[in-house]
């Protein structure tokens, strides 16, 4: 009986410590998800209030400007459809151009400013992040979407 | 031509890794010797082609035949030399080739090392490495072949990744793969044990070496690799909790487990199934990384452009190798019984807590690795977790296991004593806890996180004190000499878990006190970090074998007083043209001084990075002491006594035998 029972205990406390380590680890977890939007998903407010995230797409061609002093930097982040400005201040990865691919992190500012807090580096020149692949690829079928709806509009409007 | 025989003995070795898989293994079933006796050969065959084809790759990249395609994508006639056999793994396929290249070195060493293991044991444990080849050969024939030409052939090459153009390269990818495949000899150890029924103390003493041994290579190659992110990413971080990097990690982690694991079931006969499980979990792992690196569904430093066709063909082996060796395992585990009995407090307990805690580890990498391509692949979105969750969920689970580890090296087999440890232990104790709370102040200022790291480094280091200290009292009582019958499998353990010491003493200090600054400079002008004085004294133009590079010169001065000019570089790579940030980093034992350029920004200034790192390199030394440690103890006496005993047996018998017949000569 006695070893039944301290058997019984040693299952309990172990129970209890993976529900509480369980616990943790979920918290944990949820609270350092971080998620990724392209810049459509942005434009249509998807994309947390407040709280950090992941923004992907092309660097848009002419858009970095940098500021005279410091070393803050505004590029726009571009999927061919939205555009998003992006303010970041710090040391850009040497991959980072006009035209290529880019993944930021950072949180949207009232103001719809990106305040990227980091750039994340490529180093492959053919290497295009899975996401921004993807991201540019919904854009097109957007793009083409609506070039087709206004076509239908225009075809509408000719009617009478 | 040397590109065909390559192509060629690589098919040679996929037909001896066949043989190799199906001959010994039926021979170890149906007790056909003959057939049982063809494993050495063969994997010996195996190993002498895959080396033959490997050669013939690297003879087609050091003289530049852009006549093959895999040579045309990563060399080119400017890379200097040593690149040029680096580059040879430096690519997907190359790199697969090198993985089998391991695996078959791997496999020979068994068959050469082990000539005094039971026939049907040698010939299972080859069969399962002849499995595991024939796959990894199936896979580089069809899906990722380096040999096939290019036609016409390329004038140039396309050069080598620049930032892969850096000795680590040479070092780390052969490191770190030695140590990744050779788990599978563990794997392959605990596959031949389940089929055939054959679990013990033996097998244990067996497979302990191999696992110490591939465990030492993967210490060393992930330690590698992360100074080689910490030199060559140019942003100062050691870890970056990538993918990749949690690839190489969680096989760490099982294998961790796996040799504390084999220890008890090698001394007490206990954890069989558990040790066994553990080897599974561990080769398992290796695979997993292997189809994270390789297959290129991850966002990693180390995903390059790939091939999805390639990734489903490793998941398929992932799951054939997994699938596979789990339903054996739960068809045969029951029969292997579960070994000695023990205390709730006793050594085996501490051990198996250990083990707990490091798979609890291994398993919240897991999750925080896979899940994002878990959300990806049912559609709910893209999402990463970030290092954060790593840390948060690491502290926890690492904080009881370095604890116990102090204790369980200390308590005895079978029923220890809590009071008795805590008599013994409580001065390592107070020593800990007073030079823990004391020291932060000596760096400057006190925080509770610094405080609770070196606790328990000093912890680590004050157990290994006491425990050394009892060893050398209880020989002098008995006359002998104090450092006398220490095994250099006990002095290894203890040269590890001083290695974890270090290594958390580096991590503390850095992550409490180093200082990390972007700025911008012009000529001239002066930054101060952590008591140094920074000043840019401007840019020169300087060439390398294959880039140009733009140079800054950074005067370090301490206390009025020039310490010593740092030179980050910005290199432009000839063919690729993709600039390089190269660090500058003074390295000290107490610190190291880390500068790196940015970009020009306006009028001859630059974005500058200049960061400071308390006790960095305790991290990598810590890992190397771990290392060596795994070393130590796998060159214990007894690992080769074991063998040399079994050797007299046989031989004692022939003398017998031979002195029957002169006797019955004489007769």
């Amino acid at each position: 009986m006695k070893s039944r029972h301290k058997r019984l205990a040693l299952v309990a406390v172990g129970l209890v410590g993976l529900g509480v380590a369980t616990t943790l680890v979920l918290r944990a977890f949820n609270s350092n998800l971080v998620f990724f939007f392209s810049p459509t998903q942005v434009a249509a407010k998807e994309s947390p209030q407040g709280r950090s995230f992941r923004l992907g797409g092309l660097v848009e061609q002419g858009s970095l400007k940098r500021d005279d002093n410091g070393l803050t930097v505004h590029f726009v982040v571009t999927d061919t459809s939205v555009n998003i400005p992006v303010t970041f201040t710090g040391i850009l990865p040497d991959l980072f151009r006009e035209g290529q691919g880019v993944v930021a992190q950072g949180k949207l500012s009232p103001d719809g400013v990106f305040m990227a807090d980091e750039v994340l580096a490529k180093h492959d020149e053919k290497y295009m992040p899975p996401e921004v692949a993807d991201a540019l690829e919904k854009a097109k079928d957007v793009n083409a979407q609506m070039s087709g709806t206004s076509l239908a509009k225009s075809g509408t409007e000719g009617k009478p | 031509m040397i590109p065909e025989i390559g192509h060629f003995s690589l098919i040679l070795a996929l037909a001896m890794a066949m043989v190799q898989a199906v001959v010994p293994l039926i021979g170890a079933a149906k007790g056909n010797e003959n057939w049982m006796r063809m494993a050495r050969p063969v994997a010996q065959g195996q190993f002498l082609f895959v080396a033959t084809a490997f050669a013939c790759l690297t003879y087609a990249f050091i003289t530049s035949d852009f006549s093959v395609l895999y040579v045309a994508e990563h060399s080119n006639t400017e890379l200097p030399l040593q690149y040029r056999v680096g580059a040879v793994w430096g690519g997907h396929e190359g790199s697969m080739l090198l993985w089998v290249l391991m695996l078959t070195g791997w496999t020979m060493a068994v068959s050469v090392l082990s000539r005094k293991l039971a026939d049907d044991l040698i010939a299972r444990v080859i069969g399962v490495l002849g499995l595991v080849s024939t796959g990894f050969l199936f896979f580089i024939l069809l899906t990722s072949n380096p040999f096939i030409r290019l036609m016409p052939a390329a004038l140039e090459g396309r050069d080598l990744n620049p930032l892969l153009q850096d000795p680590g390269l040479v070092f780390h990818p052969p490191m770190l793969y030695m140590g990744y495949v050779g788990f599978s000899v563990a794997f392959a150890f605990a596959i031949a044990a389940l089929l055939g029924g054959r679990l013990d103390a033996a097998w244990a003493r067996w497979s302990r070496p191999w696992t110490l041994v591939a465990w030492m290579f993967l210490t060393m190659g992930i330690a590698m690799g992360s100074i080689w992110a910490y030199y060559e990413l140019g942003w100062g971080g050691w870890w970056f909790w990538d993918p990749v990097e949690n690839a190489s990690f969680m096989p760490w982690l099982a294998g961790t487990a796996l040799i504390h694991s084999l220890a008890v079931t090698e001394k007490r006969g206990s954890f069989k199934n558990w040790t066994v499980l553990l080897a599974i979990i561990a080769f398992s792992l290796s695979l997993l990384g292997t189809f994270l690196v390789r297959s290129g569904v991850l966002t990693s430093v180390h995903a390059f452009a790939t091939d999805p066709t390639r990734g489903v063909f490793i998941l398929i082996l992932l799951v054939i190798v997994t699938g596979g060796s789990m339903a054996l395992y739960a068809w045969r585990a029951p029969k292997v019984g579960l070994g000695g009995r023990f205390a709730l407090v006793s050594r085996e307990s501490f051990l198996l807590a250990n083990n707990v805690l490091l798979l609890v580890a291994a398993a919240t990498v897991l999750l925080g690795t896979l899940y994002p391509l878990i959300i990806d692949a049912l559609g709910m979105g893209k999402i990463s977790v970030g290092p954060p969750y790593f840390s948060v969920v690491f502290v926890p689970v690492m904080t009881p296991l370095v604890f116990l580890m102090g204790v369980g090296a200390m308590a005895r087999w079978k029923e220890a004593s809590l009071p008795d440890l805590a008599v013994r232990l409580r001065w390592a104790f107070a020593v800990a806890l007073i030079s823990a709370v004391i020291v932060p102040f000596l760096m400057g200022e006190w925080y509770p996180l610094v405080s609770m790291g070196l606790l328990l480094s000093f912890w680590v280091f004050a157990t290994i004190f006491v425990g050394v200290r009892r060893r050398v009292r209880r020989n002098q009582e008995i006359g002998r000499p104090g450092f006398s019958g220490m095994t250099r499998s006990y002095v290894g353990m203890q040269l590890a878990h001083a290695g974890v010491g270090a290594f958390i003493v580096g991590v503390t200090l850095v992550n409490g006190y180093q200082v990390e600054k972007d700025v911008r400079m012009n000529v001239g002008d002066t930054t101060e970090v952590a008591g140094y004085t920074f000043r840019f004294d401007g840019v020169a133009q300087t060439k390398g074998p294959n880039y140009t590079a733009t140079q800054g010169y950074i005067q370090v001065i301490k206390d009025g007083a020039d310490l010593m000019v740092l030179h980050p570089q910005k290199r432009n790579y000839n063919v690729q043209t993709m600039p390089m940030t190269e660090a500058a980093i003074d390295t000290g034992l107490t610190r190291d001084l880390y500068a790196s350029l940015g970009e020009p920004v306006s009028g001859g200034a630059w974005s500058v990075r200049i960061y400071y790192k308390p006790f960095i390199d305790w991290i990598w030394g810590g890992c190397f002491i771990m290392a060596l440690g795994g070393g130590l103890a796998m060159s214990d006496r007894r690992y080769r006594l074991a063998s040399r005993r079994k050797a007299e047996k046989p031989s004692g018998a022939t003398h017998a035998a031979g002195a029957l017949a002169t006797e019955g000569g004489r007769a």
